[in-house]
């Protein structure tokens, strides 16, 4: 690697503009595409001025209040004032939502109370808001008022981590029920890794057969290879379906020739070994092609000349081939595992209730509840994840010794 | 000379292309609506016959259901998105985030007699921001050819008798609509259920009813699944969308049949994305789209109701089938006799828990 290019280096001045000037097409594609939606979504993660901008003047009055007493009357004045406008400018749906995520059952409570504020012009404010819903009497309703008015806030990383912090400023784990995403995140990996260790067994022998066979025929076991690499993912998918499940091809079979009685039917697909099958087989590609790409580049004759020195196949095999194949073993299997990690279509079409991976609730928030926060924080901390499991393959392995061949 | 007459007579292609462009896009809206079969009915039903009578052409789209893509248009100030076809939390969720347009139900076309929109409207079909086009129910359905006891299911509390009826069963993975069926089928009355789910002890009881059958699920994401599953014998009954069940009943000819028992009912909303540039165009296929003609249009191309009461008298046949609809249709009195309406605003307040402990539940 050089330097990192300086436009007042000297005589190299021109060429060096030059070339930033030819990667320039690229690095605004990578700028564009790839760093400035990743650091806008991280972001989201830690920055939330919704409330603040809402209720800027509720949440300053508040910051004296005691936490002890419901506030005084001056905070429910300028409260309904705040929530009054929020509700014309049609941003009090989104403080709702917001609010509700601290405390469900608010979401309502809040755009009543715009809806009903409308008609009310005269105080005393804390009687009328206490008319409309009596929670507004509540302390509840105005620590998660205080929470998201927050504008920098590490209560999605809390919350994604299986954590919640009190109105104290205590953190304490969520209650049981609630505890879902650490358990996501340990299955995630498990199956990731299990997943790669799955795609190296199969895939090695396959890299090697080819590696070994002559040009024509290798060619036609690479395109047998590739032709599931280029079908739709959806395809492979269904097609897994229509092979596993309880009335499947597999299932039949196994019961036409009785090692299954009818009732014993096994369940291979809708749970994790469904999801396990499915991946192995949609990332089996992505552990073939470097690894083939590798070993193509090992002489054969190697493995001939070991022998006649003495060794026996196995002993060929571990000490001339093996080390050889390793930098296609480091690629293949990074590329499955951080494949692996993201993945979310096939466990959300084969993964049943226990198939399920982190990638999914990600996609769960950012579709369908539209917590980007919760979202980004989930992303985040898978990033954090891969970047410290990086680290600790490049200091176990070293992460040059990666190679695709040639 | 000549190379000049050339140049400008390829400009003035190129100016006409342009101004041919530019006339076309300012006349046409985009629909967004759930594909399948209904997307294809109303297709038929609505966007064809639109564009015949007003010349507006119809882009249509599928989604499957959210604000996501609408919120990022609004954000970002690019629209492209003029009407879609949403659930009926959402429509008001949308309408409370600024990113739907407040409609008038005033505005729209009276019945065929002459009853104001606002009369012929069913209760409760329409919000701020959403005008209600067609009834649809989820309920749960059996293969015939797989339950091969005397009695059938007939009630809620039979889909979750294992003792019964043994045997895997299709449900959706979320939260909502199974809580329900639980408590239905615990014996809670319809009126109780969503005041017994408001109270941790209620929330408990659901939990422990799905329990009962956890072990025996098999969970659906897309609503073509459950016909699929009920085909291959992957279950013996599922819940699922009543008219993708019926699309398998009579376009398929599958032996499927529908328990109406405890059926949840739901409103289909059609709303403005907020800033749209074509809004003018946008309520005008809006006006057309909410008839009573068009709707029962799409009522005879799949089961789904009429939110207009006066849409009901025009659903008559289907249109290539042939076959009687009213015994299909969730909102017919015979098969709303016992049937729950969607209470999306309790679903607003609870979703984010509720989907905590689901999964919570659903990981143990």
């Amino acid at each position: 690697m050089a330097g990192p290019i300086k436009l007042s280096d000297g005589p190299g001045y021109r060429a060096k503009l030059r070339a930033l000037g030819l990667v320039a097409p690229l690095l605004i594609f990578i700028v564009v595409t790839f760093v400035a939606p990743l650091g806008t979504m991280l972001l989201r993660s830690v920055y939330d001025p919704v409330v603040a901008d809402a209720l800027p003047e509720t949440l300053e009055l508040l910051e004296d209040w005691d936490g002890i007493e419901p506030p005084p009357e001056a905070v429910y004045a300028v409260a309904a004032r705040e929530v009054k406008r929020a509700e014309t400018e049609r941003t009090l749906g989104q403080v709702a939502g917001r609010i509700n995520r601290v405390q469900g059952g608010l979401r309502s409570v809040i755009t009543r109370t715009g809806r009903e504020l409308r008609e009310i012009e005269q105080g005393p404010w804390r009687e009328s808001m206490t008319a409309i819903d009596s929670v507004w009497a509540d302390l509840a309703i105005w620590y998660a008022i205080q929470t998201t008015g927050e504008r920098f806030t590490a209560r999605h990383y809390w919350n994604a981590l299986d954590l919640q912090s009190l109105p104290d400023g205590s953190v304490v784990r969520q209650p049981e029920d609630r505890r879902i995403y650490l358990r996501l995140f340990w299955r995630t990996l498990m199956i990731s890794g299990l997943i790669t260790l799955l795609c190296l067994i199969l895939g090695y022998p396959i890299a090697h057969l080819i590696a070994c066979s002559k040009p024509s025929r290798a060619n036609l076991l690479l395109i047998l290879v590739l032709v599931p690499f280029w079908t739709s993912l959806l395809v492979r998918t269904t097609a897994w379906i229509v092979l596993l499940q309880t009335q499947g091809v597999l299932n039949e079979f196994l019961v036409t020739i009785g090692l299954l009685s009818d009732d014993g039917r096994l369940a291979m697909i809708y749970n994790m070994t469904g999801t396990i099958v499915a991946m192995t087989h949609v990332l089996l590609p992505f552990m073939v092609l470097p690894l083939y790409s590798v070993m193509n580049s090992i002489p054969l004759t190697q493995m001939d000349a070991a022998a006649s020195l003495g060794a026996t196949p196995l002993q060929a095999f571990l000490r001339v081939y093996w080390p050889q194949s390793l930098p296609g073993v480091g690629a293949g299997a990074l590329l499955v595992f951080i494949l692996a990690i993201g993945y979310y279509i096939t466990p959300a079409l084969v993964g049943g209730s226990d198939g399920q991976l982190i990638s999914n609730m990600i996609a769960y928030h950012m579709q369908t509840s539209l917590n980007w926060g919760l979202a980004a924080a989930l992303g985040g901390v898978l990033l954090m994840i891969i970047l410290v499991l990086y680290a600790v393959y490049d200091r176990l392995l070293g992460v040059e010794k990666i190679g695709l061949g040639g | 000379m000549n190379y000049s007459i050339k140049s400008f007579g390829f400009l003035f292609l190129v100016l006409l292309l342009v101004a041919g462009c530019g006339t076309d896009e300012s006349r046409s809206v985009t629909a967004v609506s759930w594909g399948g079969s209904y997307g294809r009915a109303v297709n038929e039903g609505v966007n064809i016959p639109f564009t015949e009578e007003s010349g507006i052409g119809v882009a249509v789209e599928d989604y499957n259901g959210g604000l996501a893509q609408i919120r990022a248009q609004v954000e970002i100030g690019e629209i492209h998105w003029d009407l879609v076809d949403l659930e009926i939390a959402d429509a008001v969720r949308g309408c409370d985030e600024g990113l739907l347009e407040r409609l008038d139900i005033n505005q729209l076309s009276p019945s065929p007699d002459g009853t104001p929109a606002v009369e012929d409207f069913s209760e409760g079909s329409w919000t701020d921001c959403g005008i209600g086009t067609l009834y649809w129910s989820t309920v749960y359905a059996y293969n015939e050819e797989n339950i091969l006891s005397e009695t059938k299911p007939s009630t809620m509390a039979d889909f979750f008798d294992l003792d019964t009826f043994p045997g895997r069963r299709g449900m959706r993975r979320v939260p909502q609509i199974n809580l329900e069926f639980a408590l239905i089928a615990d014996g809670v009355p319809l009126d109780q259920v969503y005041a017994t789910m408001s109270t941790p002890e209620g929330l408990d009881r659901a939990f422990a009813k799905l329990d009962m059958i956890k072990e025996e699920v098999v969970w659906w994401e897309a609503g073509a699944q459950p016909p699929q599953m009920l085909a291959d014998g992957e279950v013996i009954m599922s819940t699922a969308y009543n008219g993708r069940i019926f699309n398998a009943q009579v376009l398929e000819d599958q032996p499927f049949v529908i328990v109406w028992d405890g059926q949840l009912l739901a409103i289909g909303q059609l709303s403005i994305v907020a800033g749209t540039p074509r809004l003018d165009d946008a309520l005008e296929y809006l006006k057309f789209a909410s008839t009573a003609e068009s709707l029962s249009r799409i009522s005879n191309r799949i089961s789904y109701s009429p939110a207009r009461k006066s849409g009901a008298s025009l659903v008559a046949t289907h249109v290539t089938a042939g076959i009687e609809m009213e015994p299909h249709m969730p909102a017919s009195p015979a098969n709303t006799a016992n049937a729950l309406y969607y209470d999306w605003s309790w679903w607003a307040d609870h979703q984010d828990e509720m989907n905590e402990r689901f999964s919570a539940w659903l990981a143990q």
